[in-house]
């Protein structure tokens, strides 16, 4: 087994321990980060992708809502590309408590979070879509955020600084000496090779799995798993976030984000957040609520479903999900539980993951002596080269924002229109072997680098064009290099078209009606009717080693 | 955003990717210009934000030719969400000059036709004017600019001495070209009424707007439309039909005009309802055993070529049907997609080759038809086929009266 020492070891490769590995890395400490999937891969690559501007907790959680208030605006000067500014509504509806309106603008006023009440008339000029019988608007600095591009982005800078990324490896133990954790055997899901992990420190930033992280250190951390089912529609029909403006409940925000709308999302226990289904009935609601905010909205193009698992931390016995705080906690198990040596970070969210990382490293950087100050309010961050260069016109003092404009923007810019891979969501060539050379190993990890067969047809145009050239790239590569380096066969390249595929089909069956029926009808001509794809499954099973289905 | 951008931008939703237009599309297949109809309609309009700059330039490669339309599996509106991004494009950036001009066909067929006509034509003819024009207009030098009457319909019109006796009366709708540039379109169109008992009412018009339409400028565009239907409408309203010979004009007061532009008023209703294409009108009538079947025989076979405006109607193809009743003739449809003019696009310094290519296979089917002669239901669509082929065109109607002897 090998051995790599480092100061900190970080478990999770979502927002959060990205943040802090960044964080780390730039006040000078050697830091390594493990993630059992792909970056991304759990709740992080599964949320609405909201910014925050804090208007959802101005009542009940207060203190949440100043962080986010804060955080927005911080976010928004140092990672631009990575956000929109689409700005948000909160609106009274008919079927919400219209004496709300008054609490919510003073609530706002309290924390902080900027608000302007606007007309009914200005709201219906700027978005046509929303209910006429909606009688009151506050417009809020609410936006949308890619939370993959954010995810590496935050990676490529703290690999500048020189922290260690390690995608699909798992903790498989924590190595106690008494009463301190000093290291963690973590374990190549692709290879089975495993890797022993010498640390100062070790921060749990597991979110929904810190739990189970923390019990390998004999700690106890409740971690209640609340499943968020959403529905993406397949374009935007508004172009704000538009909230209800009432408490935070089921199906009550569309967040447009990139080229679709998603609708969200319910709030369900779960017992395992790696189990769980999507269910009709949340689907419904969802529809259902949406016509309340945009008259005909069940009648659009739902794309598809997918469901994420908040890390809501459980402090003490709460009887509704929603009311544990939407706050992060830091949790010192030297003090909390006389284990030394690990902190976790739980709850909070994705806006919010800064100062999460911030508070985190602090308590690392004071107990490991290091008094270099926290630069990750200031300092923008780097472009991943997977992502659009041009279309930087969104108008001016905002050339830096994302808009939705961007990627055709881009591609017209470059007339790269003839060499799409994925047509939908406008990828190109370049950007895809970008993804495969910065690291992407199937076609999931793709998918998450550069929205490959995130559009309308759910990958049936792109997938069998992304396959080949993983194919083409990675054959090469493995040539080319030293034989240490696996081989990547056609093996490797059916099952991993074949695991995509069963990803995609995971989210369409929830939405299996009208035009999206119509769509997954069309697929499954290609797939299985001219390309066989359903006599791979012996590939699939073999799975390469590279697609690990870590369920 | 209002209600049309709204169902336009809901068609998009329908769209399976499938690239059937695609492949059908006729200028996407001549040219890398233009990256075809599902990229730069229901593709493309996900990315568009009416509060944002607009993102594509390809767009106004779309000739407008309908095709795609035609073929969506799915029902998809591409040429409308097309047409819409134009519009955009021109809103926010402004309409070149050479838009300007040639989009108001009435205008330029007002200033060129009359006594002084034979003028604008012989300068039209020199080719270093036309160089000149290029240069400063942007419209190429061998685009085909039709010539300018000496006279202009409606002149003719007055001293027309109608048929004494009628019983029925019909509107008819001659748009600029019959006006300024083909009256005899329009005397044909007259005779061909009269013989089958109608007297023949003609009010008040202006240009249809399409080349307004096709070249973004929707606010113009607008007040042409509701200017024909205020004088339409109270012949609609007393059941009189409005006919029309240019079949691009009707198919813009059926439908385009009120599309694009949101107009859905009852008068504009009632008049896009009592407005039919010429032949439409005049397969109605045989249908309804009204039409004059003594026809001359006329022992010819003629290319015919339906053009897309044509197709638009989605009335078949009544030419054929109409014709067809006269003794000897034969017409050999082209089954070619588009000329490749597309109104005004062919005639743009940038498009014109790309038209040229589209209308070839147009052209090889005419000139191996052996025909000194060959028919079209638009006009723009004879003067491309003419300049393509060297052979002369025109409209059915004129044969049909021909057949009547007239």
């Amino acid at each position: 087994m090998q051995t790599i020492s480092t100061d900190v070891l970080v478990i999770g490769g979502g927002a959060t321990g990205l943040g802090c590995v960044r964080d780390l890395a730039m006040r000078g400490m050697r830091a390594v980060l493990v993630e059992k999937g792909d970056l991304t891969n759990g709740t992080t690559g599964r949320y609405h992708g909201l910014l925050h501007s804090g208007g959802r907790y101005v009542t009940k959680d207060p203190q949440s809502a100043t962080e986010c208030a804060h955080e927005n605006a911080i976010l928004r000067r140092v990672m631009p590309h990575c956000l929109e500014d689409t700005s948000g509504f909160f609106v009274i509806t008919p079927w919400d408590d219209p004496s709300y309106g008054d609490i919510f603008a003073t609530n706002c006023r309290k924390t902080e979070v900027p608000v302007q009440e606007i007309s009914v008339a200005e709201m219906l000029r700027r978005e046509p879509a929303l209910n006429p019988q909606i009688s009151r608007v506050f417009e809020v600095p609410d936006g949308s955020a890619d939370s993959f591009l954010a995810a590496h982005t935050n990676a490529l800078s703290a690999r500048t600084y020189g922290a260690q990324i390690l995608t699909y490896h798992r903790v498989v133990e924590l190595i106690r000496t008494g009463d301190h954790v000093v290291a963690a055997v973590v374990e190549d899901l692709r290879t089975s090779e495993r890797t022993y992990v010498e640390c100062g420190f070790i921060l749990n930033a597991a979110g929904a799995w810190a739990g189970q992280i923390a019990a390998l250190a004999g700690v106890k951390v409740t971690v209640v798993p609340g499943k968020g089912t959403m529905v993406a529609m397949s374009h935007r029909m508004v172009n704000t976030v538009i909230n209800r403006c009432k408490l935070p409940a089921d199906g009550d925000i569309i967040v447009p984000v990139h080229t679709v709308a998603v609708i969200g999302t319910t709030d369900i226990h779960v017992p395992d957040p790696d189990v769980y289904g999507i269910e009709p009935h949340e689907v419904r609601l969802m529809l259902e609520e949406g016509e309340k905010l945009v008259p005909g909205f069940s009648q659009y193009r739902a794309l598809r479903a997918w469901a994420g698992v908040r890390p809501l931390y459980k402090d003490q016995d709460v009887a509704n999900d929603r009311d544990i705080s939407r706050t992060y906690k830091l949790l010192d198990h030297q003090q909390r539980d006389g284990v030394d040596g690990i902190i976790s970070m739980v709850g909070g969210k994705w806006t919010t993951y800064r100062l999460m990382a911030k508070d985190a490293v602090d308590t690392i950087a004071q107990r490991l002596g290091n008094t270099r100050p926290c630069r990750t309010a200031d300092e923008p961050m780097p472009v991943p080269d997977f992502e659009h260069r041009g279309g930087n016109h969104a108008g001016a003092g905002a050339e830096k924002l994302y808009w939705l404009g961007k990627p055709l923007a881009a591609v017209e810019e470059e007339h790269a229109y003839g060499d799409l891979i994925c047509e939908c969501e406008l990828v190109s060539r370049d950007r895809v072997h970008a993804a495969i050379a910065s690291g992407a190993s199937n076609l999931d990890d793709i998918r998450r680098d550069v929205r490959m067969g995130m559009g309308p047809c759910q990958g049936g145009w792109c997938i069998y064009r992304t396959t080949a050239l993983l194919y083409e790239q990675r054959a090469q590569a493995a040539e080319n290099a030293s034989a240490d380096r696996p081989a990547f066969d056609i093996e490797h390249a059916n099952a991993a078209m074949l695991h995509f595929l069963q990803e995609r089909w995971k989210g369409l069956t929830p939405v299996l009606w009208g035009d999206q029926l119509r769509q997954a009808r069309l697929d499954e001509l290609i797939y299985v009717h001219v390309l066989g794809a359903h006599r791979l499954s012996a590939h699939a099973e073999q799975g390469g080693g590279l697609v690990t289905d870590e369920r | 955003m209002n209600h049309i951008e709204i169902s336009l931008t809901q068609s998009l939703d329908h769209c399976i990717k499938c690239n059937v237009c695609t492949s059908a599309c006729p200028v996407a297949a001549v040219t890398d210009k233009f990256p075809g109809p599902k990229y730069v309609g229901p593709q493309a309009q996900r990315f568009r934000h009416a509060g944002q700059p607009v993102p594509d330039d390809s767009v106004d490669y779309c000739s407008g030719c309908r095709v795609c339309n035609e073929v969506c599996p799915t029902g998809v509106k591409i040429v409308e969400l097309n047409a819409r991004a134009r519009a955009q494009i021109v809103a926010e950036r402004g309409m070149p000059l050479r838009n300007r001009i040639i989009a108001r066909a009435g205008v330029v067929g007002r200033l060129s036709s009359g006594p002084h006509a034979p003028l604008v034509n012989f300068g039209l003819s020199l080719t270093p004017l036309r160089w000149g024009i290029e240069q400063v207009m942007q419209i190429h030098h061998d685009a085909p600019l039709p010539p300018a009457s000496s006279y202009t319909f409606r002149s003719w019109f007055k001293k027309h001495q109608p048929v004494a006796g009628v019983r029925k009366q019909v509107v008819y709708y001659h748009g600029c070209s019959t006006q300024y540039y083909e009256p005899r379109v329009g005397q044909a169109a007259v005779a061909v009424l009269e013989r089958n008992g109608y007297e023949v009412i003609i009010p008040k018009q202006g240009c249809c707007g399409l080349p307004l339409l096709s070249n973004g400028d929707f606010p113009a565009a607008k007040g042409r439309h509701m200017y024909n239907v205020e004088h339409l409408l109270p012949y609609v309203r007393r059941g009189i039909p409005v006919v029309g010979t240019s079949t691009s004009c009707t198919l813009t007061l059926k439908e385009e005009a009120p599309e694009l532009l949101d107009l859905h008023s009852q008068d504009v209703r009632a008049v896009a309802a009592g407005t039919y294409d010429i032949f439409e009108f005049l397969r109605n009538l045989y249908e309804a055993g009204e039409l004059d079947t003594n026809f001359l025989p006329i022992q010819r076979e003629f290319p015919y070529h339906p053009p897309c405006q044509l197709r638009a109607h989605r009335v078949g193809l009544p030419v054929l049907d109409v014709l067809g009743l006269v003794p000897g003739l034969h017409l050999n449809e082209s089954h070619a997609e588009c000329c490749g003019i597309a109104g005004t696009y062919g005639m743009k310094k940038e498009k014109y080759q790309i038209g040229m290519d589209v209308g070839a296979k147009l052209f090889t089917f005419v000139k191996a038809a052996d025909s000194d002669l060959a028919l079209c239901d638009s006009e723009t669509c004879r003067w491309q086929i003419s300049h393509g082929t060297g052979i002369a065109t025109k409209h059915p109607i004129e044969i049909l009266a021909q057949a009547y002897g007239l």
